[in-house]
């Protein structure tokens, strides 16, 4: 092996009060590699990155030793630091909106990193500006270079970002989950650029993230992390095929796809039909001089059914119109066509007439932080619904809530607690268990997964699954994430633009799909490379 | 016993204070906020610095009649304070003189007509020989200081022994040093006061250290009733416009970007002198001259709070807009829950910091608030001792000579010690309730 680029020897964070945050990290990365760093939320991933770029919170101290090319970067002072973060090390963070200044054009922050890495100036800095952006893949490059962030798209900005990164010609690349806000077939776009911009240029890269489909798309070696220490470090193949560790032996279970389908069920009483859906949003008058803007439909003529017991998933990407589906059921916004739940049609009533219905229609989000009042316990949270509906005798509240408690797999003592006491994944229990209270018979789950790890997201859909079992609750389960939906769904319905392109049970789905957008989905999810990583094994 | 409105309102004030204190007691989240608060030594000594305030308005709206004609009305404070509230001279005098600043054409024993200073009524009486003024003051300066500090001290260490104080995370330390140097201070003031003017004396010969003792009542209640006035304004008006957008947005806004657009002193000065107007022609309504000043002083209040509360509303609008898109109003819409339970149960605990932190914010502004529209005549009533009407007549007695400096002193230190100590207040509260402040 020839001598790595990267070394990390007994690498330490710890907070001023002496917790360790990342314990003893040691790693190196070959020139031409790329390492994947895997592991939950809190397990000290990114700040392993961030400390490679000496860019930890003040509060943090480091310890142990950093090594780039044979040079100490802990010896070395803040200003031939600065040459490193840019020129030798380029980062590409996981949020693309939040990365890039809105008030700057895209092609004057990437000038930015020409000016202080390189000796390009004037004309030929803005030739290298317009060669990053065709490399990226960018079209038209020269006319896009005087745009700002949000006049392109999500996959567009990290592109951008990539360009950043790129543009001082560093030899390592951290690349912190960079796909994780995006869509799958934007996504598989990144990766694919990602993948080729790494060949070519025979770039290290440090791949932070913590889905497995990835892990064996990319990786040459992997890293598990997991409270702060590396656990083991193993090349790709053997990663998957013998790894030691009982955790990273779950890590893998868990992200496996499951690949016994669920037999549609058999035909019962629907719950929720749907006719012709639709869901406008007005275009904006600008003053009254000017003409109105055109509506857009946000949900476009929807016919779909659910039965008792069953669980529904509604697949698509972002702004399809998933989410403002839900908000029309609910009533949260207007909406034309007809919805029929328990033969009453939802969206002619009023909201005196809707109120007994919410009983029986529920839902839950998919944000565990933001789905609760930070200033309601537990236990008045899981009431409120049951006191605004008048669900069972008011003495029998009380102990409904522990009932419930105990019911999502929480403890009874939970009731006095504030929200902020829980992880997510209980969170996301707390928010089954109000939803639960009033009794309903369709929950539509509104991503409830997609915010919580690997294995989390493991016990919540199993716990979804033994409430359906046991209540023969239905689920309209809204998600963006193939992988899971072999784990909880009957049927599924792609959407696309407003529309459902195809639907049917499960397995004949995801198996043979008939449209190409179908096709083009299931093609760009990675966990179908972790299949084959895990089958070739075998 | 008689009760004047603002009397009504000081106790109102500090018994509601009082309650949500009380009330703290069940909110363990906000209790933990608040120990939070008490835990830096800064907020400790400033809380009791308030207090010390505090408790002079308390005592000072605590009125009586009396069958003195010449003061018709005294507070519990007048009472307590003694040579210092009755000790009228006939004008101007230094701080701590015993002769008067102006000079008076008289006759000596021996017949000569001499033109000099005189005797002051009300120092130094005790005092045989005049040359032994700086050995008097510094004796009675050494006995009155530590009679303070050592009767402070006591009452510190009898109170050491409650278990209330034996809870280690607060610095009862600081709150004790605090203590017993104000306590040290105000005792040598009392106690100088009885036989020097310690400010000295205004223009017709008042005590200028009464005066700022009594314009305490006036800054804390401008302070206090206005922010409580604002309030209401500024919470309905701003929570509306967020949570219910569409046309009570559009008329919200309409609203205040109108009364913000208007200079704000002068919308404060036309109405003040409607309201002068109408008390001028409506005299015979009320009994004394001390209630016609007090409802003055409240329509002062009135007409801050009724301009002050765009500011806040701004906040909280945005913030409410942020609020009921959160996934937690939302799941409430689902469960049928009402839109003013909403707001009651979801939106406004949430908004609690935003109102509490502008609250302590704005008190202190308002003091000075008061200060500027008095110097400018359009205040409280100009017989009402108020640290504006002291600066206002400052303002000319800066420009005689010898320069007369002690009242504008006398409300500086005044204004500046409480705007300071609530600020100092308010900073900690902020950075303890404000989520982006913390870090």
């Amino acid at each position: 092996m020839s001598q790595p680029l990267l070394q990390v020897n007994q690498l330490s964070i710890s907070l001023a009060e002496g917790k360790k945050l990342v314990d003893a990290v040691s790693f190196s990365i070959a020139k031409g590699e790329i390492f994947a760093l895997v592991g939950e939320s809190g397990s000290g991933k990114s700040l392993t990155a961030l400390s490679l770029m000496r860019l930890l919170p003040k509060n943090m101290q480091l310890s142990g030793e950093i090594r780039l090319d044979n040079t100490d970067l802990l010896a070395l002072t803040e200003k031939q630091m600065r040459a490193i973060r840019g020129g030798h090390i380029g980062m590409i963070f996981q949020e693309p909106m939040t990365a890039l200044n809105p008030l700057m054009r895209v092609g004057d922050q990437i000038a930015e990193v020409l000016q202080l890495q390189t000796d390009l100036r004037g004309k030929a800095q803005q030739q290298r500006v317009i060669a990053l952006l065709e490399e990226v893949g960018i079209p038209d490059p020269s006319e896009r270079m005087s745009w700002y962030p949000h006049q392109l798209s999500g996959g567009q900005k990290q592109r951008i970002m990539i360009a950043m990164a790129l543009a001082g010609e560093p030899k390592l690349l951290i690349a912190d989950e960079p796909t994780t806000a995006l869509d799958v077939t934007i996504q598989a776009q990144v990766l694919a650029l990602l993948l080729s911009i790494q060949q070519k240029r025979g770039l290290s890269v440090l791949f932070i993230t913590h889905d497995m489909g990835l892990v064996a798309q990319l990786a040459h070696r992997v890293g598990v992390m997991l409270k702060g220490k590396l656990l083991e470090v193993l090349p790709v193949d053997q990663f998957f095929k013998s790894a030691l560790h009982p955790y990273t032996k779950r890590l893998i279970e868990n992200a496996l796809p499951v690949t016994e389908f669920r037999a549609p069920i058999a035909q019962n009483e629907i719950v929720l039909a749907t006719e012709n859906l639709r869901v406008r949003f007005a275009g904006r008058r600008k003053g009254w001089l000017f003409r109105k803007q055109p509506d857009t439909l946000a949900v476009d003529g929807l016919n779909l059914s659910i039965a008792k017991g069953e669980t529904l998933a509604l697949v698509g990407e972002s702004g399809c119109g998933k989410t403002s589906l839900a908000q029309a059921l609910l009533r949260l916004i207007p909406a034309q066509g007809r919805a029929v739940f328990l033969n009453q049609n939802l969206l002619t009533l009023t909201e005196r007439q809707m109120r007994p219905l919410r009983k029986s229609l529920q839902v839950v989000f998919q944000d565990p932080y933001g789905a609760f009042n930070p200033r309601m316990t537990v236990g008045k949270i899981i009431r409120e619904g049951m006191d605004s509906l008048s669900v069972g005798a008011p003495e029998a509240r009380a102990a409904r809530v522990l009932a419930l408690l105990k019911l999502v797999g929480l403890d009874e003592s939970h009731a006095d607690r504030y929200p902020h006491e829980f992880s997510g994944g209980q969170r996301q229990r707390i928010g089954i268990a109000r939803a639960l209270a009033v009794e309903p018979s369709l929950i539509i789950c509104d991503e409830p997964t997609s915010a919580l790890d690997v294995t989390v997201r493991g016990q919540i859909l199993d716990l979804l699954d033994a409430l359906q079992q046991k209540m023969g609750v239905s689920y309209l389960f809204i998600t963006h994430d193939l992988s899971i939906v072999p784990r909880i769904a009957h049927r599924v319905a792609v959407m696309q633009a407003g529309k459902i392109v195809e639907m049917g049970s499960t397995e004949q789905v995801l198996t043979h799909p008939q449209q190409d957008y179908t096709k083009t989905l299931l093609a760009s999810a990675p966990h179908h490379y972790l299949q084959a990583k895990v089958t070739q094994v075998v | 016993m008689l009760l004047l409105w603002s009397d009504i309102v000081v106790w109102l004030l500090v018994t509601s204070l009082l309650y949500f204190f009380w009330r703290l007691k069940q909110d363990t989240l906000l209790r933990e906020r608040w120990q939070l608060v008490a835990q830096s030594r800064i907020a400790m000594a400033s809380t009791i610095v308030l207090l010390a305030f505090v408790l002079i308005a308390l005592a000072d709206s605590l009125h009586f009649r009396t069958n003195d004609p010449y003061r018709p009305v005294v507070s519990a404070l007048d009472m307590s304070l003694g040579n210092i509230a009755t000790g009228q001279e006939k004008s101007y005098s230094a701080p701590f003189a015993i002769e008067s600043l102006w000079q008076e054409t008289r006759q000596t024993d021996d017949g000569r007509v001499i033109r000099a200073p005189v005797p002051l009524q009300h120092a130094g009486k005790q005092l045989d020989n005049p040359n032994d003024l700086s050995r008097d003051l510094w004796q009675r300066s050494l006995t009155f200081l530590s009679i303070g500090i050592i009767l402070a001290s006591l009452i510190v260490w009898m109170l050491s022994h409650l278990s209330v104080f034996s809870q280690t995370a607060l610095p009862w330390k600081s709150a004790a040093i605090t203590f017993i140097v104000l306590c040290g201070f105000l005792v040598w003031l009392w106690g100088m006061g009885q036989s020097y003017h310690v400010l000295g004396t205004g223009k017709v010969g008042e005590d200028v250290l009464y005066a700022s003792l009594k314009g305490v009542r006036t800054g804390i209640l401008i302070g206090g009733l206005t922010t409580l006035l604002t309030l209401p304004f500024a919470v309905v008006m701003g929570i509306v416009a967020g949570y219910f957008k569409g046309w009570v947005d559009d008329v919200v806004q309409y609203l205040y970007t109108t009364l913000n657009a208007v200079p704000g002193v002068l919308l404060i000065a036309s109405a003040m002198l409607l309201a002068q107007l109408y008390l001028a022609q409506h005299a015979d309504v009320f009994a004394s001259e001390q209630e016609r000043a007090d409802v003055r002083l409240l329509l002062v209040c009135l007409v801050l709070g009724l301009t002050g509360w765009t500011g806040l509303a701004r906040i909280l609008r945005a913030e409410s807009l942020k609020l009921r898109e959160m996934e937690y109003v939302k799941a409430a819409s689902a469960f049928g829950v009402s839109h003013v339970r909403i707001i009651g149960r979801h939106l406004l605990p949430n908004l609690g910091h935003l109102v509490l932190i502008s609250a302590v914010l704005d008190f202190s502004g308002l003091v000075l608030a008061e200060a500027v529209l008095s110097y400018v005549g359009i205040g409280v009533d100009p017989t009402m001792p108020s640290w504006g009407n002291m600066i206002n007549l400052a303002r000319q007695e800066l420009n005689r000579e010898p320069v007369v400096w002690w009242n504008l002193l006398g409300a500086f230190v005044g204004m500046f010690t409480l705007v300071l100590s609530v600020n100092l207040l308010a900073d900690r509260v902020q950075h303890v309730f404000n989520p982006r402040a913390q870090g």
